[in-house]
């Protein structure tokens, strides 16, 4: 995986500010708050590269109020290319701890590969390269001396389709503290176990038959077992892909409540192709286009007064 | 205009003729290979007749193989079949193993190609290339080299010593299950190659998404998945050890013997039939060389059948999830 370093091509009006001051003055450039000079600077370099995108008077940065204080993730210019095909161009957003944030659009318009970026997913398809900066409290996830695997453990991820392992269900959610050398003891496993499929919610169905292969549970039962585990491993952010697009309304409903018990522990990222699923699970909203990041803010917020044209293009379903 | 009025009733039948005519056709072909297999068996069986007869189950249970007195037992070409067999696999399975993980989860995009074509070529190279080869290349250098050692090191120790004693002949069971070996890993390792593509990428995403590293998600997910497949690969295999010919016949020695040192020189079914068929007089001889094949037949069957399968049950645990 290649990276370049940050090349901060959105401010370069701003004056160097000091390696200790960098931080609060990106801080500040998320918010509404940045000088005007900051501002415009913004509105002119990346609008001449947006192909096809009519520039408006907002950036996606402005449009994101209020500043995040300590992000979970920040990202900054991230680009991603899938050999010469460029996928992500310059997205810049923060994920909120104890939030949900969904991210919607067209589909092709790269939900999945920015939320592939941001537990390095991409790393495991052959001729791919992210630049700009991502980082998980903090700490830059392309450093060198970052350990995949580790910084992977950390981000749990549910994908499209279920997926258990063809394992038992109790080999299922061991499997992570199993790798991890989470556990002293048989007791402490069966205890993780147990905890994580009752926090999702799957503890009563299948308590008597744990030997059982995980595959032989129904599409919703399959993706809680999925989020069981993930939450075994105790991750402090959890990237869910089109969690529920795959089960029926019945599943779908119970893996929402799920998620929206799961916020009051962990920051979620949730790609979803249903708006109302958006507006239902989550408390902000961003919105991709064409690899691009459209606008962001309060999903209330998005959903009743979008200020960019094709934000309200696509929720009031002139496209999509 | 109107089109369908255009299809003339003439041209309609003729359609139909022609249908009816390439069905039967498909047919007449299908129909063809089970009369050839049934055929096969039948000579087999007709061929094989007298000596079963003669022997009952003897035959199978009798090391003696004496053309002069008349009497025949399969024992010694069975057991060399089995072993040499076996202990190619032995050889070849990890090998094909770390060579199809290698093509399918390490190797960077470059060399996947290259070496997955040199693979199948390695598998197209004509089996009596392989026995002049371990003839004139393998069998001197086990002997002056590997042999040796073995029989140092390995004759004196307890229970497995016995099958490292006795002279470094170059050529026997040992020899001929280094060249089976050699022949078979082409050929386990595509098929290995083949059934780790068929492990859905978002399986091991998952694995990698919980924080495993290539190795544990190899072992944890890839493996397991493909274990079916797998064993199938191997059993394929293994059909090819058990019935290759010509190059076992070159470099196994061709002793109606069964000794317990795999440096001995020994014989398999398929290099006693080919030894043995030209210079076969009398009935009973000829009739237990095609007892012989009709063994092989069996053994190789009964392989092939249970890799079948297993490949069959992976295939459709693979439609089942899709
Ligand atoms: N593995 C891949 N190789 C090449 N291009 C890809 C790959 N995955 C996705 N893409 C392309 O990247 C773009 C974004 O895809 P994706 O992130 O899957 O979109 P979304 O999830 O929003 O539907 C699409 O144009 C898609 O064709
Ligand atoms: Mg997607």
């Amino acid at each position: 995986m290649n990276k370049t370093p940050d090349n901060n091509p959105s401010r370069p009006s701003l004056p160097p500010p000091a390696a200790d001051a960098a931080e609060a003055a990106m801080e500040e450039a998320l918010g509404a708050h940045g000088s005007a000079a900051d501002r415009g600077a913004r509105l002119l370099k990346p609008s001449g590269r947006r192909g096809g995108i009519p520039a408006e008077p907002h950036s996606p940065l402005a449009l994101d109020s209020p500043p995040i204080a300590h992000p979970v993730f920040h990202c900054k210019d991230v680009n991603m290319f899938y050999g010469a095909k460029q996928a992500l161009k310059n997205i810049t957003l923060d994920v909120a701890p104890r939030q949900v944030l969904a991210m919607i659009g067209p589909s092709g318009c790269g939900k999945s590969t920015f939320l592939r970026c941001l537990n390095r997913m991409n790393d495991t398809i052959p001729n791919t390269r992210t630049t700009g900066t991502i980082t998980l409290d903090g700490q830059d996830i392309f450093a060198p001396e970052v350990d995949v695997a580790q910084l992977r453990a950390r981000i749990g991820m549910v994908f499209q389709k279920p997926n258990p392992f063809p394992k038992s269900i109790f080999e299922n959610v061991a499997y992570g503290p199993r790798i991890h050398g989470m556990t002293r003891s048989r007791a402490e496993l069966d205890e993780i176990v147990c905890s994580s499929l009752t926090r999702a919610g799957l503890w009563d169905e299948v308590k008597d038959r744990l030997n059982a292969p995980g595959t032989g549970l129904s599409g919703g039962q399959q993706q809680r077992l999925c989020i069981a585990r993930t939450i075994a491993v105790q991750p402090e952010v959890i990237l869910m892909d089109e969690p529920c697009s795959a089960l029926d309304p019945v599943a779908t409903a119970r893996v929402e409540d799920l998620i929206d018990e799961l916020r009051a522990q962990y920051a979620i990222v949730i790609v979803t192709h249903s708006m109302q699923q958006a507006a239902r699970v989550s408390q902000r909203t961003a919105y991709f286009h064409l690899g691009e990041l459209i606008e962001i803010g309060e999903t209330d917020r998005i959903f009743t007064n979008p200020r960019h044209r094709l934000t309200e293009d696509y929720i009031t379903g002139r496209f999509g | 205009m109107n089109t369908v009025a255009a299809i003339s009733p003439k041209h309609a039948a003729g359609q139909r003729r022609r249908e009816r005519l390439f069905r039967g056709a498909t047919l007449g072909a299908a129909l063809l290979v089970l009369a050839l297999l049934g055929g096969v068996t039948l000579s087999l069986l007709i061929g094989a007749w007298p000596a079963l007869a003669h022997f009952k189950l003897s035959f199978i249970t009798r090391e003696i193989w004496n053309p002069v007195t008349d009497q025949y037992g399969a024992l010694a070409p069975i057991y060399g079949t089995l072993v040499t067999s076996f202990l190619a696999m032995l050889l070849a399975v990890p090998v094909s193993f770390g060579i199809a993980i290698f093509l399918t989860e390490l190797a960077p995009g470059w060399l996947k190609r290259p070496v997955g074509v040199a693979i199948e070529l390695l598998a197209a190279v004509p089996s009596i290339i392989y026995g002049i080869w371990g003839l004139f290349v393998l069998a001197p250098v086990l002997q002056r080299h590997v042999q040796p050692w073995l029989i140092d090191v390995l004759g004196p120790l307890p229970l497995i010593g016995k099958f490292f004693q006795g002279p470094p002949f170059g050529i026997g069971i040992l020899t001929a299950a280094f060249v089976l070996a050699i022949m078979v890993i082409p050929f386990v390792s595509a098929v290995m190659r083949d059934v780790f593509e068929t492990v859905p990428d978002v399986l091991k995403e998952s694995g990698y998404g919980l924080g495993a590293t290539t190795w544990e998600v190899i072992w944890q997910v890839v493996v397991p998945y493909a274990r079916t497949g797998m064993i199938g690969g191997v059993m394929l295999g293994l059909g090819r050890a058990l019935g290759e010919t010509m190059a076992v016949t070159f470099v196994i020695g061709n002793a109606h013997r069964i000794g317990t040192s795999l440096l001995a020189p020994g014989t398999t079914i398929s290099a006693s039939i080919a030894n043995e068929f030209a210079e076969a007089v009398g009935d009973l001889y000829t009739s237990s060389l095609v007892a012989l094949g009709a063994l092989l037949f069996l053994i190789t069957f009964v392989v092939i059948a249970a890799a079948r399968l297993m490949l069959m049950r992976l295939e459709r645990r693979a439609l089942g999830s899709a």
